[in-house]
């Protein structure tokens, strides 16, 4: 049976290290994994998304609406935006951060206060705070791999040797800082 | 040894592992990777192009002189090459060579989404469409194999979804290829009329050959399982389809696609009760099904335009659809892309939005997010290079009325290597009056950082001969020639002031600035103080919250509802001092 993660959040967020880390994990596993992610330069400050299909066997790299086990949202607005993708039953995981667009800046649109409201009144969401839980760990560009681990909690992929994955695709000094990350993420859900 | 690719880094690896020597490439989503990738292997000579046509030609060269070479292009860079592409079907390879296009269903980075393997019907080349990372690896190796054997380049056709999408990957070592030899033979490479006669009539016979090929290429496969529905797929449309009918259908996977194989599709639709064709863009395998006369259902039903995702193909067949959270839309608000907060085009575009009277002709590059709020600083974009001739155009039309408007033309330093440059020629050669403004942030910026002919460095990162702009523009004949820094305003409005003075002739300003998420050169250092290293803070006693510098359209700005005061985002700021100079209360300054 194929699985459906999907990732979403700002350009610049940090979406697409963390989609890459989780489908080295899921192929080291032994799934047939695909991704796909739509990106460029030109995407910065614009809604972005990785899409994680994993299985015996994956055919469509692409989520349906109304199929994703688990949509993690790196940013609140995104994960309403997201929220039609979410399947009956699916994990909901929202980081509670506000990012203006350019239409909120420019005083064209407002952000809605009650995003949180809306998302929790279609759907069980479990909001927490990365970018604080990063900040605690002492930098906040671990805010990403925070939220990969509540992935690897939720979708139950605990067995993965995720250490040597961080170990062969991240910096040295950077790895113990995104395990710890990892097991906050963990925890938080 | 397996490994999670994408279709463009597949593509890379398969030309290592076949033993490819040249590649050249000009950037352009979804196809930039290709080259970033090829560039990696050290036994590849790979090269950015200033244009997908030089890239075409110095491809085919590298064929004829003797070994295997890769081009690879976004879709409407073919259009740019179309004109080597059409004659080198006739010429046929020495050693072989492969054409990449990577088109654009749903145009998420692209002007226009049509359909390319219409080229390679009209120009009669022989063509595969992969529809995963594995076919792009495998599919590369076959087409100089078989291109070698049948005397013909090779189009691989790929779109966004095979480009950008990882999934797993067996790969090889490399096997080297000697160089072949090269010839005098006039009569297969001197394209002048008494000898494509000839080879015109060749290329018909070799279509032929190709087209028996196809019948039995390993590429073009019969699944059979529920006879009830048949499936007529190519590329990631073939599991699109696996996806929505699974063990339920029948599937004609379709991978060699020029030429179609008439008997095998023939066959499998004659054991199949219904038949659907599953394509992105044009009916292009449906034209022919319908052709060969068999029944089929396609564009009837399915769209002519976006990508043919699972949810678009159950919604056109009646099939159930998951269900779905409903929920008011009226909520979300809109994300588009923006320029990054130091962008060295805010400046430029803040002021030039601010002139009226003016048309401004743009191009194809992050700038063309000039267009939109809150600069809604561009009229026109149609292609690489148009900005300057359309320009012209434009101004001679204005000449011959009396409103006295002036033309400023835009485009990127890359942009204007592409194509910008001819165009500008044609400006000084045909008396034309523009402004023409290339914004020379030192790095290709939107396809993701490539390196050009201005920038100093090569497609491998090594030191590279460096053309100079203004001493470009000055040898075309451009008289006027201004070099700005564009975060400063002030320079901005008194460069644009003195050109709209020059009424009669035309004038070039460079704005000369790194783009912010460049990494440096020792170069850009030296050149440029201070690069993006301070950080500005806005004064809260003497920001009354009249918001002028949110008009800026910097991320790094946000508007405090609760204090009525603007706050600047640490992490995002990086002292550019385009809100500095806006702020009539001198509220920003810089931090300590």
């Amino acid at each position: 049976m194929t699985k459906s993660i999907l990732l979403v959040g700002v350009g610049g967020q940090g979406t697409i290290l963390a989609s890459k880390i989780l489908t080295l994990g899921l192929m080291e596993a032994g799934y047939d994994v695909k991704m796909s992610e739509i990106h460029g330069m030109s995407q910065r400050g614009g809604s972005v998304s990785s899409q994680v299909r994993y299985g015996d066997e994956v055919y469509s790299p692409v989520i349906e609406k109304g199929t994703a086990d688990i949509i993690v949202s790196f940013e609140k607005m995104e994960a309403l935006r997201a929220l039609d993708y979410l399947k009956e039953g699916g994990v909901l995981v929202v980081n509670n951060e506000q990012i203006d667009s350019m239409s909120v800046i420019t005083g064209q649109e407002e952000y809605p206060d009650d995003v949180l409201d809306i998302i929790e009144a279609h759907a069980k969401a479990t909001v927490i705070n990365a970018t604080e839980l990063a900040r605690d760990l002492g930098n906040e560009k671990a805010a990403n791999i925070i939220l990969l681990g509540t992935i690897i909690k939720s979708m139950g992929l605990e067995q993965i040797d995720w250490e040597s994955i961080l170990r062969a695709n991240i910096k040295p000094q950077f790895v113990d800082l995104n395990l710890k990350a990892i097991k906050v993420g963990m925890e938080a859900v | 040894m397996k490994k999670l690719m994408t279709g463009d880094e597949a593509i890379a690896r398969g030309a290592y592992e076949a033993g490819v020597r040249f590649a050249s490439a000009y950037p352009g989503t979804p196809s930039t990777e290709i080259l970033e990738n090829i560039a990696t292997y050290d036994e590849i000579t790979a090269e950015w192009a200033p244009n997908e046509k030089v890239a075409m030609e110095s491809a085919i060269g590298a064929a004829i002189g003797g070994v295997r070479s890769i081009v690879s292009m976004k879709h409407v860079g073919v259009n740019v090459a179309a004109d080597p592409l059409f004659t080198w079907a006739y010429m046929g390879v020495n050693a072989g060579n492969v054409i990449v296009t990577a088109d654009e269903p749903g145009m998420y980075s692209s002007q226009n989404e049509q359909d390319n393997r219409n080229y390679a019907r009209s120009a009669k080349l022989a063509m595969l469409e992969p529809s995963n990372s594995q076919e792009c690896l495998d599919m590369v190796k076959a087409a100089y194999e078989l291109g070698e054997k049948y005397d013909t380049p090779f189009m691989i056709r790929m779109t966004t979804r095979v480009c950008h999408s990882k999934s797993v990957v067996e790969i090889h070592d490399r096997v080297e290829v000697p160089i072949k030899n090269w010839e005098k033979n006039p009569a297969k490479y001197v394209c002048l009329p008494a000898n494509a006669r000839p080879m015109r009539v060749k290329l018909e016979e070799r279509l032929k050959t190709l087209a028996e090929y196809s019948e039995t290429s390993p590429f073009n496969r019969v699944e059979m399982g529920d006879t009830s529905v048949g499936v007529i797929a190519s590329g990631i449309c073939y599991y699109y389809a696996k996806e929505v009918w699974g063990d339920k259908a029948s599937y004609l996977k379709l991978g060699f696609t020029n030429p179609l194989p008439a008997k095998l599709i023939k066959d499998f639709c004659s054991k199949v009760d219904k038949v659907y064709i599953l394509e992105e863009n044009d009916p292009y395998i449906e034209d022919f099904v319908k052709m060969i006369g068999c029944e089929c259902i396609g564009k009837d039903i399915f769209p002519k335009w976006g990508e043919m995702t699972p949810d678009v193909v159950r919604e056109a067949v009646g099939g159930e659809k998951p269900k779905m959270i409903e929920f008011d839309h009226s909520k979300l608000i809109n994300r588009a892309p923006t320029f990054c907060a130091g962008c060295p085009h805010r400046g430029l575009f803040y002021r030039l939005g601010k002139r009226k009277d003016i048309m401004i002709s743009g191009d194809i590059g992050c700038y063309t997010l000039a267009a939109g709020a809150p600069y809604k600083a561009m009229d026109s974009t149609v292609c690489m290079g148009a900005s300057i001739s359309l320009g012209h155009g434009a101004q001679k039309a204005f000449n011959m009325g009396d409103t006295g408007r002036r033309v400023v033309t835009v485009l990127g330093d890359s942009t204007f290597f592409h194509t910008g440059v001819n165009s500008l020629i044609n400006t000084v050669y045909n008396n034309s009056n523009t402004i023409n403004i290339i914004l020379d942030n030192r790095i290709t910026g939107m396809t993701g950082h490539q390196q050009n002919p201005g920038t100093g460095f090569n497609a491998k990162g090594e030191p590279a001969n460096m053309i100079i702009l203004e001493d470009l523009v000055k040898a075309i004949g451009i008289k006027h020639v201004f070099v700005i820094n564009p975060n400063n305003l002030k320079e901005v409005d008194e460069a644009i002031d003195k050109c709209l003075a020059i009424k009669d002739e035309p004038s070039v300003i460079i704005t000369r600035w790194p783009c912010v998420l460049k990494k440096f050169s020792q170069a850009d250092l030296d050149e440029f103080d201070n690069l993006f290293k301070t950080k500005n803070k806005i004064d809260p006693d003497k920001c009354i919250g009249c918001k002028a510098c949110l008009k800026t359209g910097c991320p790094a700005l946000n508007y405090d509802k609760v204090n009525k005061k603007v706050h600047i985002n640490r992490a995002q700021c990086v002292g550019c001092d385009v809100c500095t100079q806006v702020c009539k209360k001198d509220a920003i300054s810089k931090e300590d």
